[in-house]
């Protein structure tokens, strides 16, 4: 498998200050990497740092062309859709809206019709929410609609920060088997950031341990969940 | 009650030139939080744009569409020359910048059309429209307001550029992780703000004659009719306008007379500040410290 995103020595950060200091990773074509981190390791910097939201310094290869100095709106209409921390609602837009707005850049109206349709099936409660406006949903339904926001782009990399963030285990449970179906049937790449660490193992085929702005660790999922201090230090037993 | 109805009504035809301006202010302050002092100046001189161009011959609708046109561009110029680079400056910076496009537009005007009053006409003279209620122009003014609110109405809601321009207005980020040039939709907003203000200026100058300082009492009303509305809510602020139009002309006409009408401007901005802050519609901001 060859390698839908390469990122190779990235720093990154905010003003004055690096937070990533020199990262690495890669995502398969058509694979699923997880991050893992604790709090303040850097897992949403990286994200940003990816999608050109902050002020980067490396090498980023997405689909076979270097997009470390492109701007985000670029970056995103080669097919990289971010689903950003705190979900990025449009508030007093209506749930059809948002996910209007998430296929903003594409020009096949029946596509995009169809898309809906899709995810409607996906997120049978986004159906029942259709008109009414975003911000009123539950943090469950708007983490729903940001990730059907995203998939409306029909992208080739699907990038998430953290999906499981304050939501009840059955969402949780929802979100994750959601994502596994877009990747086998669509065929979307995923690059899951996670704190959840036993769910995003079980997800992903690569995952790798960011430390203070720093991969420590990388390879195989089943390697690092059978690694002794990952399994002390995220997995908890 | 035949004098009371014509107040009302005539009201409402300068209220929907408040209505207009004031929803380009809100359109500004929407996407950007800023209030745009100038945008009364640059009504101004998008009116003076059409007389030079009814003035060099053009036909009245040829000269409106052109100074629309126009209009549309210099906003969007305005935006990307003088407020881009102002755009993460601390308010002040922004309020101060805004006051000197007001001066300069101001000066410039009177530099190159003079300060002397000029007539302007109106497209608006049939007789068949004459009665004792409304003046031919104020039917038409109040029409022509009415077809803008419905193609912004149409544009913003049907459109898919004038959704990408509220998502820009709303969440800038998000909008950016979708694809949204956040940037030319700013500028975009400036640009269809100053039309909207360019048609607002040559309704109201047939009524209060053409000179650089006209605007100066109408954006008061139009600023009392964004507040009054809630200065976050389009549909607010129309209403205001029209409200503001009404409450201006019955107040001249029976309470305080017209030298004082403009009082009734500054009472009311006073007033929603004091007591509903957000206005009839308006959101109001609760902050979790």
């Amino acid at each position: 498998m060859s390698a839908l995103l390469e990122v190779t020595d990235l720093h990154a950060g905010y003003g004055p200050a690096d937070v990533l200091h020199g990262v690495g990773f890669a995502v398969a074509n058509g694979g699923i990497t997880t991050v893992l981190g604790a709090n303040g390791a850097g897992k949403t910097t990286l994200l940003r740092a990816v999608c050109g939201l902050i002020r980067r310094r490396g090498n980023v290869q997405f689909d076979g062309q270097s997009i470390a100095t492109r701007t985000t709106e670029r970056i995103v209409r080669m097919g990289l859709a971010h689903v950003p921390d705190g979900r990025g609602t449009f508030t007093l837009l209506s749930t059809e809206e948002n996910l209007r707005v998430g296929a903003i850049t594409r020009r096949d109206s029946r596509g995009v019709a169809a898309d809906m349709q899709k995810m409607f099936t996906y997120f049978p409660r986004l159906q029942e929410r259709r008109g009414q406006q975003a911000g009123t949903l539950s943090g469950g339904e708007q983490q729903m609609l940001a990730i059907a926001r995203a998939l409306m782009l029909r992208p080739k990399l699907l990038v998430l920060d953290e999906p499981s963030f304050g939501l009840a285990p059955m969402v949780v449970q929802d979100i994750f088997r959601i994502m596994r179906t877009v990747n086998q049937e669509e065929k979307v790449s995923i690059l899951l950031v996670e704190q959840n660490a036993r769910l995003a193992l079980e997800l992903a085929d690569t995952a790798y341990l960011l430390e203070t702005g720093r991969v420590v660790q990388g390879g195989p999922s089943e390697q690092l969940r059978d690694d002794e201090t990952v399994r002390r230090a995220y997995l908890g037993y | 009650m035949d004098a009371f109805l014509h107040q009302v009504l005539s009201g409402l035809a300068t209220g929907g030139i408040y209505a207009a301006l004031a929803l380009a202010l809100v359109m500004i302050y929407q996407s950007t939080h800023h209030i745009n002092f100038a945008q009364g100046e640059m009504a101004m001189f998008s009116t003076y744009i059409a007389w030079s161009f009814i003035d060099a011959g053009f036909p009245y609708w040829v000269a409106f569409v052109l100074t629309v046109l126009a209009s549309l561009l210099i906003g969007i110029v305005i935006e990307r020359v003088v407020i881009r680079p102002v755009e993460h400056a601390p308010v002040l910076s922004v309020v101060i910048v805004f006051i000197a496009l007001l001066v300069i537009l101001n000066s410039t005007a009177g530099w190159i059309f003079s300060y002397t009053i000029k007539t302007f006409p109106s497209p608006f003279d049939w007789r068949g429209l004459q009665n004792s209620y409304l003046s031919p122009h104020e039917i038409g003014s109040i029409g022509v307001t009415l077809m803008v609110l419905l193609v912004l109405y149409g544009f913003f809601r049907f459109t898919s550029l004038g959704l990408a321009m509220r998502a820009a207005a709303q969440n800038p980020v998000s909008s950016r992780l979708v694809g949204i040039r956040v940037g030319w939709m700013l500028a975009l907003g400036w640009g269809l703000a100053a039309a909207i203000g360019a048609i607002a200026g040559m309704m109201i100058a047939p009524v209060i004659y053409l000179d650089p300082n006209m605007m100066s009492g109408v954006m008061l009303y139009a600023f009392a009719a964004a507040l009054l509305g809630g200065i976050d809510n389009p549909f607010g602020a129309v209403l205001g306008g029209f409200i503001v139009g009404v409450v201006e002309n019955i107040a001249g006409a029976y309470i305080v007379g017209t030298e004082l009408k403009l009082s009734v401007a500054l009472v009311l901005i006073v007033g929603v500040l004091l007591f509903r802050p957000s206005g009839l519609f308006g959101r109001r901001y609760v902050v979790r410290v």
